[in-house]
């Protein structure tokens, strides 16, 4: 073989080894796990797992919980980790220590985050003991009742947006910083004020940072589960919580795997969305 | 300069000084403490092991033995076995632990081939019931005679017959579920109300006095993602008051024990769906009374001993049902040491035997027993507790679900889900059985489980709902 040949195939090479790794460890799983959702015990396929799942007494439940959580829990988070980006990057005293701060909770594992949230809410916790010792309360009020599924989920968004927002807030930090300066100074010079900067200038040039960002949020909140299960336990229930029950609780992994299947079509779904409603138009391409 | 370093060395002289006092005072403090607290304790807890020692010599020797076990696989459990249990036996014993799958193919095997090398077996209640219909397993019942004097509960001795005449195994140990009370709701019992007979009547009307008097829900019980309350219905709430578990699951007097449940829930504290272990809302006193499994209560009464009582579960129309965790011994029919096992089995079965195991491994006596002084305070609450609930007069032990296989946590989920369905959604009763009723029957007939206690017995069909 000539050199050439080589340099051409190098690329190729180099990439083979993550290549087999993704197929035997995610590739190969996630189609082995979309057909057992569909595989009858007895052989041959079948939709009856579907059908066990769509009739089981929590399914409706955990599908509106899961949609209500994404409805909220998308935009409160762009919008604070866009005020954060922004804060991060407005060059301020200290604004690199802020960026440190906000990152703390990207280093907090899913549970642990979920159960520092349980211990505030909780009705001998922190936020109880507190009021009450300021005399605000007579008697601890019970966040986390099931007949309480408002303050259920409100708890849920809150310990989500707090372990979560960074993520987005560092894609956002990232394509701010692509922004070219001298767009900015251009609006500075026709004297536009911080709000039509921010609408006119920098969202529409984050567009594809905002786009990443959409995508793996969504992704991220159709998985949710273990912050939900820490804080609110069997009070309120989600897609993903549902598929390790009938895992790990009901020993029914077929099910499971129609629950796994489905939060599988919703996010591609949801991706395909973003991707063709955020698409960046053919003139700004360059 | 010179001046600063002899100040320097004046002070240094000082300070050493003060350090060699300060060093020679303390030690005079110390050694007065040591003299005064300890040794009286000590005393006390040698005598209590003197007791033990003087029962169980006896001047025979039974030679070798082999156990295989089920249970007290760890191996720090089997450890204990090996060297502190058996250590007063007279003879030499090998315990093998092995998992439920092999256990039961060795002694298959063996008793096909007419020649064994087990002894004796350990095992639970589940393993016994598939091995007596298969003919592995003696007849054990003038062994029972001889052990009358141990006081096991007769309800533990009516299950070991396996739904027979005779006698397939001898109870060994036991775990199960009590109720955990916090010594400020014992105020608010119902007037003429036992607190160590209560009825479900009692406890709900009991949780509505505490609701009363504190304006606060504090009875719990673990409806969490890891909590056991499926058990509290398979082993509990129904069977306590329809005398069945599967057979009867759809009648009216379930339909009662559910309505119970639900003119209870009011006053049973609503964080309770996220609670697993209930020793943890016990402790913060978020709740005052708890239903749970002894070892998730555990922490409770060994934190604080005095601020709790540990109780037997209420009774209902059908008597105290409760699921005992119940481990037997048995003896294979191929034994070559019929003696040696009879003679392990009485061992095992000893009061101070059983002591030793409740405190090396954490089972608990099947027999009554003096808890000693090195019992902790919060496992003899238990214990007490326990022997109390077994030996109750209406007692009904209302086993684990047998023979599902893999569809176990199907069958869990049927409670829970009628539970979720009445009680948390508010359904009416009588429909959702009757639909829970269908999903309950297709897994008896897909696993073709045989009814288990306190369900009559199906004759080895797949048990059926009424």
């Amino acid at each position: 073989m000539t050199s050439r040949r080589w340099r051409q195939l190098t690329p190729y090479l180099l990439l083979l080894p993550s290549v087999i790794f993704l197929l035997i460890f995610f590739a190969y799983p996630m189609v082995e796990a979309f057909a057992l959702a569909f595989r009858a015990e007895e052989g041959g396929w079948t939709l009856k797992h579907f059908q066990t799942m769509v009739k089981d007494v929590a399914f409706a439940p955990a599908f509106r919980t899961t949609l209500l959580l994404i409805l909220i829990i998308i935009p409160v988070q762009f919008v604070l980790a866009l005020v954060m980006a922004l804060l991060v990057q407005a060059k301020l005293k200290f604004s690199g220590l802020f960026l440190y701060i906000y990152a703390i909770p990207l280093g907090i594992s899913e549970l642990a985050a979920g159960i520092v949230w349980f211990a505030l809410f909780t009705d001998r916790g922190y936020i109880n003991t507190a009021l009450t010792g300021l005399g605000i309360l007579d008697k601890p009020f019970i966040f986390l009742s099931y007949q309480n599924t408002g303050w259920l989920l409100f708890a849920v968004v809150l310990a989500e947006a707090w372990r979560a927002t960074s993520i987005i807030m560092v894609i956002l930090v990232a394509g701010l910083q692509s922004i070219p300066s001298e767009f900015l100074e251009a609006a500075d010079v026709f004297g536009a004020t911080l709000w039509d900067k921010v609408w006119r200038v920098i969202l529409p040039l984050l567009r594809p940072s905002l786009q990443v960002a959409l995508i793996l949020r969504t992704i991220l909140a159709l998985q949710v589960f273990a912050v939900a299960l820490a804080v609110a336990g069997r009070g309120i229930t989600l897609l993903a919580a549902e598929a390790y029950r009938w895992y790990g609780s009901y020993r029914n992994p077929n099910v499971a795997a129609a629950f796994a299947a489905l939060i599988m079509l919703l996010s591609i779904a949801s991706t395909a969305l973003y991707l063709w409603g955020l698409r960046t138009p053919e003139e700004q391409v360059r | 300069m010179k001046h600063n370093q002899k100040w320097i060395a004046a002070l240094t002289f000082v300070v050493i000084a003060s350090l060699m006092l300060g060093a020679c005072q303390p030690q005079v403090v110390t050694q007065e403490v040591i003299k005064e607290v300890p040794v009286t304790q000590i005393v006390e807890v040698t005598k209590q092991v003197e007791t033990i020692v003087e029962v169980t010599a006896v001047p025979v020797n039974f030679g070798e033995l082999v156990w295989l076990s089920t249970q007290l696989r760890p191996v720090q459990e089997a450890e204990k076995v090996r060297g502190v249990i058996l250590a007063d036996f007279p003879g030499t014993v090998e315990f093998i632990p092995e998992d439920e799958g092999p256990f039961h193919d060795r002694i298959a095997a063996e008793v096909q081939a007419g020649k064994g090398t087990v002894d004796v077996l350990g095992a639970l209640h589940g393993n016994f019931s598939t091995m007596a219909p298969a003919g592995q397993l003696q007849d054990l019942s003038a062994l029972r005679e001889s052990l009358a004097d141990r006081g096991i509960p007769d309800a533990f001795w009516n299950v070991a017959q396996l739904n027979t005449d005779k006698t397939y195994y001898v109870p060994w140990m036991q775990a199960t579920y009590i109720v955990a009370a916090n010594k400020k709701a014992l105020e608010y019992l119902p007037a003429g109300a036992d607190m160590n007979a209560l009825t479900y009547e009692q406890y709900a009307q009991w949780a509505k006095n505490v609701f009363d008097a504190t304006g606060e829900a504090k009875f719990g019980f673990p409806a969490g993602e890891q909590g056991l309350l499926h058990r509290f219905f398979q082993g509990f709430l129904v069977p306590a008051y329809s005398g069945g578990v599967v057979t009867t699951f759809a009648g009216d007097d379930a339909a009662a024990g559910w309505q119970w449940l639900v003119g209870m829930w009011p006053y049973v504290h609503p964080q309770s769906t996220t609670y697993n272990f209930m020793q943890e809302p016990l402790l913060s006193e978020e709740v005052w009374v708890a239903w749970d499994h002894t070892a998730r209560l555990k922490d409770a009464f060994e934190t604080k001993p005095d601020d709790f009582v540990a109780l037997p579960v209420p009774a209902g129309p059908k008597g105290r049902a409760f699921m005992p965790v119940i481990a037997g011994l048995a003896i294979p029919v191929t034994s070559n040491n019929q003696a040696g096992a009879e003679a392990l089995i009485a061992y095992m079965t000893l009061p101070e035997t059983q002591v030793t195991t409740l405190r090396e491994v954490g089972f608990f006596p099947v027999v009554d027993v003096d808890y000693p002084g090195f019992v902790s305070p919060g496992v003899k609450l238990e214990g007490e507790a326990v022997t109390k609930q077994a030996g109750s007069p209406d007692a009904l032990p209302a086993l684990l679900p047998q023979g599902l296989g893999g569809k176990g946590g199907d069958f869990n989920k049927v409670f829970r889900d009628t539970f979720t369905r009445i009680v948390l959604n508010g359904e009416v009763i009588q429909t959702v059985l009757a639909e829970q009723k269908v999903v309950l029957q297709a897994i008896m007939n897909e696993t073709g489980a045989p009814c288990w206690a306190p369900d009559p017995d199906s004759g080895g069909k797949a048990c059926q709902v009424k």
